[in-house]
């Protein structure tokens, strides 16, 4: 379960204990910037030193200044959107054909019997091996990499919601059969929330791979994004761009991640991940 | 609508069933009388769910007849409250029939004063014991117009002095709200201290062993002298 975020529950007691949860708030702040700071540290001595030469090790230094240079040019910023976009349209795509796929087929035993080899198949076939086929149906721009997100997340969110749904407790199913419902309540009222923990979690996971595979992705279909930025610097031997894109996508990845961590705060789904 | 289980109706007659090459139960008769608490103890594997299951619907006996009038709700041995849902989101689910919402919400209030978890409406199933899980199905079960209760080993889960807590409350909340009740346990003190009539079940496939009436007023304490005579009964009647 992706939980190091602590809920406490809702309990009058919390403002007593107010204290030592100020303490260890610090603690969880503190601990990874000094493992942050002690690598910065390692890559600025390894590079003053001159450990390696300055064109396969850019400094700490020069990634700082093509920073500043990306962002006042503002292909930086145009970067992070392309790439944010595509990500987006790919994910909510795959999302919305992938759940309520997952959620037919964890119901359907014989369809799960036609479809799992199959799914199992495209999960494990790499999305960027579709990359010809991507530029030769949709060319240059948003939609190759678009298609690659899809192809990278579709599979795992489908067949996560599947298999979440085919290990419903049957107790849920016979309590709603006692109260009758049936068809699409059952669906939207007990199968879906039942099921909801998971597919966040499926969710996050898929946008991992999906994030990844923009990079790739726009390496070799598109003219703009994250991945483009890295390719141009490589062309152009500028590592120290390079590893400033590297830094962007790394962070956005995390933060996007954490936003989408969020949503196991619903309180309608918190008992998914308080077990 | 304290007054609705006088539509209840709940009957077996020769009834026989079996998984497979399996006799579960054999010729088993019975009848449930309006606002009656019959408590079925037996050996474990004995077929009890089965019986409950052949009463509820669930299940079709592969011979006999089994006649049932009146709404009918279950709490199950494992908790069957959605987790998802709130507390008072659950026991809305047993008000589903009702349509006028003030009339839903005041029956809302009821339950949940009668259940006493006040202030825990918005509590979701995962923030309360054991004990106030139970209570909330308790009343979901009670809410609106159910007319008979099944109830399958409801407080097996739960520690002793919880479940003694329990069966209290049982009959506290039946006292206010009647409903035909056949309970299922393997708990002799919770059937001496329970039922109007005991049916002691015999080894699969199971049939009646014997009947026990017990007229003692409840609240029965653990102690009383008919609880304990009853209990007594039971032992011998199960060999024990």
């Amino acid at each position: 379960m992706p939980s190091s975020d602590n809920i406490e529950r809702p309990r009058a007691k919390e403002n007593v204990e107010s204290n030592p949860t100020q303490k260890s708030n610090t603690i969880r702040l503190l601990l990874p910037l000094i493992v942050l700071l002690c690598l910065l540290l390692i890559w600025y001595i390894i590079t003053y030193i001159n450990l390696f030469p300055a064109y396969a090790l850019p400094s700490p230094e020069a990634v700082w200044k093509s920073f500043q240079e990306e962002v006042r040019a503002g292909r930086l910023v145009n970067d992070i959107i392309a790439s944010l976009w595509r990500v987006a349209v790919g994910f909510v795509v795959s999302a919305t054909l992938g759940i309520p796929a997952g959620l037919w087929l964890g119901q359907h035993l014989h369809a799960r019997q036609a479809f799992v080899p199959m799914l199992n198949f495209f999960r494990f076939l790499s999305p960027l091996a579709w990359i010809p086929f991507a530029i030769l149906w949709f060319h240059i721009g948003d939609k190759p990499a678009v298609f690659l997100i899809f192809m990278a997340s579709f599979f795992p969110l489908t067949l996560a919601t599947m298999a979440a749904v085919a290990t419903i407790p049957s107790i849920y199913f016979r309590v709603a059969r006692d109260y009758d419902y049936k068809g699409m309540e059952l669906l939207t009222k007990v199968t879906f929330p039942a099921v909801l923990p998971e597919i966040i979690t499926a969710l996050r996971v898929s946008y991992g791979i999906a994030w990844v595979v923009i990079v790739a992705a726009e390496m070799v279909g598109s003219q703009d994004g994250l991945g483009y930025g890295i390719w141009e610097a490589r062309n152009g031997l500028r590592l120290d761009s390079a590893v400033c894109y590297m830094i962007i996508i790394g962070l956005l990845g995390m933060g996007i991640d954490r936003m989408l961590a969020q949503l196991t705060k619903l309180p309608n789904v918190r008992w998914g991940y308080d077990r | 609508m304290t007054d609705k289980h006088f539509n209840s109706r709940l009957k077996l007659e020769n009834v026989s069933h079996s998984y497979g090459s399996v006799d579960v139960l054999h010729d088993l008769n019975l009848d449930v009388h309006p606002g009656e608490v019959v408590v079925l103890v037996g050996p474990s594997g004995c077929g009890k769910t089965t019986i409950l299951n052949l009463l509820s619907g669930f299940i079709k006996p592969v011979s006999g007849r089994v006649t049932r009038q009146g709404i009918i709700r279950t709490v199950y041995q494992q908790d069957g409250l959605f987790p998802w849902l709130t507390v008072s989101e659950n026991i809305s689910i047993g008000l589903r029939s009702m349509k006028d919402p003030e009339v839903r919400n005041q029956e809302m209030l009821d339950l949940i004063q009668l259940i006493h978890l006040e202030g825990f409406e918005n509590h979701y199933p995962h923030q309360l014991s054991g004990g106030m899980r139970q209570r909330v199905e308790l009343a979901r079960v009670l809410a609106g117009d159910s007319d008979i209760l099944l109830m399958d080993e409801p407080f097996s889960a739960l520690d002793y002095q919880t479940r003694i807590r329990m069966r209290r409350e049982l009959v506290r909340v039946l006292e206010k709200r009647h409903r035909t009740v056949v309970f299922v346990t393997h708990d002799i003190e919770e059937a001496a201290q329970l039922a109007d009539r005991v049916l002691v079940l015999s080894n699969r496939p199971a049939t009646i062993r014997r009947e026990l009436h017990i007229d003692a007023v409840r609240p029965r304490d653990l102690t009383d002298p008919a609880v304990i005579g009853a209990m007594k009964e039971i032992l011998t009647e199960l060999g024990l």
